[in-house]
C-alpha cells in the first residue's frame, strides 16, 4: 500500500486536537518524540514500583499469623505482580522491549516510588501499606484511568478496580488489631506513626518543584497535580484515622474551615530526595533482591524456551 | 544475561467475560509457547472470574489497518447515511417498527 507524506505540522495539529477533544492517543497515532519519553519514563517506573512493591509485604507472607491472613496477602501480592505486568505490556506498546525495561531498572537507570525502600518491621505495617499506601496509589491512580495514553488509562482501570480489596484488607486488618491487646493497639500506631510522612510523599515533590508536571498536565498524561493529590489524600485519611483510634503524627493538622481542607505539616523534602537518590534504610537491599529473584529466574526462562523450541521443531 | 536477550514472543490476549458476549482485547503478554501463553493469560487476566474462554494469539500474527489510512479507509462508509435505520421517516401510528 503506498501512503501519500503527510506534513509534519498537520501530524502535531491532529494529536493537539485529540487531546484537546480529551480523547485517546493509541500505540500507532503519530505523537511527539517528548510526549512517547515521558510516558514510557512514567509508565515503566509506574510498573517497577508495583514489582519492588511486592517486597515489603512479600517478606511477612511466611510469617501472617492465621491462613486466613496468609491467602489474603498472598493474592495481595499477587495483584502487585499482575499490576507490574499490566504496565509493562502498556509501556511495551510504545516500542520499548521488556527486557529493556526490565534492564533499565535492574541496573538503577529507571527509578520506582519511594515508599517501598522503607522497611516493613512489623506485621502491622501489612495492614498500614494496605491503608496508607495502597490508599495514596488509589489517590494517584483514579484519575490515570482517565489519562490520553489509551493503553495506561486501560491498565489503570484494571488495577484501580483491584485496589480497592488491598485497601480495605489492610484496614481490616487494623481494626482486628486494634480490638486486640493494649500492646497490639502500640504496634499499630507505631507502624502509622513510620508510614505517614512517606506515605504523604508518594505525590511527589510540591508542585513548585516538579518542573514536568505542567507539561504532563497539558497533554493530559497527568490530570491532578502532586499538591492537589496529597490535600486529597489527607481530607480522606483523617476521619479513617479517627475511626481507626490512631492519631497521625503531625501536630500541625487540623481541619481548616475557611479552606474546606485540613491543613497539614510539611514533608521532609530532603528526607525524599535522600530516598530517590538511592539513600532510603532499603534501596540496596530492594535492589539486590530483584537483581537476584532475576538471575536465580534465567534457568527457568532459558529452559522455556529450549521446550518451545524443540516442540516446535517436531 | 545472554540468553535472556532474545525475548519470549508478545501474544495478545482475548477473554469472554461470559457466555453470549464476544472476546474482548485484555493486554498482552510474553510466553516462550501458546499453551504458556494461555495459562499466563489465565493468572494476569483472570484472577476474578473475569472470563470463562481466553483467546491468545501472537501479535506477530496480526494484520491491523494503518493508521495513516484512517480517513480513506472508512470514509466509504462515512457518507452512506442511507445505510442507518434513522435515515427513514416513519409516521408514528405505524406500530412495531
Ligand atoms: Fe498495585
Ligand atoms: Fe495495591
Amino acid at each position: 500500500m503506498t501512503t501519500t507524506p503527510v506534513e509534519p505540522e498537520a501530524l502535531e495539529a491532529a494529536f493537539e486536537a485529540t487531546i484537546a477533544r480529551h480523547d485517546r492517543i493509541e500505540p500507532r497515532d503519530w505523537m511527539p518524540d517528548a510526549y512517547r519519553r515521558t510516558l514510557v519514563r512514567q509508565m515503566a517506573q509506574h510498573a517497577h514500583s508495583e514489582i519492588i512493591g511486592m517486597q515489603p509485604e512479600g517478606a511477612w507472607i511466611g510469617r501472617a499469623p492465621s491462613l486466613r491472613r496468609k491467602a489474603i496477602l498472598l493474592a495481595k501480592v499477587q495483584d502487585e505482580a499482575g499490576h507490574g505486568l499490566y504496565l509493562y505490556s502498556a509501556c511495551e506498546t510504545l516500542g520499548v522491549s521488556r527486557a529493556e525495561l526490565t534492564e533499565l531498572l535492574l541496573t538503577g537507570r529507571q527509578k520506582y516510588s519511594s515508599i517501598f525502600n522503607y522497611p516493613t518491621l512489623s506485621y502491622a505495617d501489612v495492614g498500614t501499606i494496605g491503608w496508607l499506601v495502597d490508599g495514596a496509589a488509589i489517590c494517584n491512580q483514579v484519575p490515570l484511568c482517565r489519562t490520553s495514553y489509551g493503553p495506561y488509562g486501560r491498565a489503570m482501570i484494571r488495577i484501580c478496580k483491584e485496589e480497592s480489596f488491598h485497601q480495605r484488607q489492610g484496614y481490616e486488618l487494623l481494626m482486628t488489631m486494634m480490638r486486640g491487646t493494649d500492646a497490639q493497639r502500640e504496634m499499630v500506631q507505631e507502624s502509622v506513626n513510620r508510614f505517614w510522612w512517606p506515605s504523604l510523599m508518594m505525590f511527589g515533590p510540591p508542585d513548585a518543584d516538579s518542573p514536568n508536571s505542567a507539561r504532563s498536565m497539558a497533554w493530559g498524561v497527568k490530570r491532578n497535580s502532586n499538591d492537589e493529590l496529597r490535600q486529597k489524600f489527607v481530607d480522606m485519611t483523617v476521619p479513617q484515622a479517627e475511626a481507626l483510634g490512631v492519631t497521625l503524627p503531625d501536630p500541625e493538622l487540623r481541619w481548616n474551615e475557611e479552606r474546606g481542607h485540613h491543613d497539614f505539616g510539611e514533608p521532609d523534602w530532603e528526607e525524599l530526595a535522600a530516598v530517590i537518590r538511592g539513600d532510603g534504610p532499603c534501596n540496596a537491599q530492594r535492589m539486590a533482591h530483584r537483581r537476584a529473584a532475576h538471575e536465580d529466574g534465567a534457568w527457568v526462562r532459558e529452559a522455556a524456551s529450549a521446550f518451545a523450541e524443540r516442540a516446535g521443531a517436531r | 544475561m545472554s540468553a535472556d536477550r532474545r525475548e519470549w514472543p508478545l501474544y495478545e490476549v482475548f477473554v469472554r467475560g461470559k457466555r453470549g458476549l464476544n472476546h474482548v482485547h485484555v493486554g498482552s503478554l510474553h510466553a516462550a509457547d501458546d499453551a504458556m501463553a494461555v495459562r499466563h493469560a489465565r493468572d494476569v487476566y483472570t484472577r476474578r472470574n473475569e472470563g470463562v474462554s481466553i483467546w491468545v494469539v501472537r501479535a506477530d500474527a496480526i494484520t491491523a489497518s494503518s493508521p495513516d489510512e484512517k480517513d480513506p479507509m472508512f470514509a466509504p462508509s462515512g457518507d452512506k447515511v442511507y445505510r442507518h435505520p434513522t435515515f427513514y421517516d416513519i409516521p408514528d401510528n405505524v406500530p412495531h417498527m
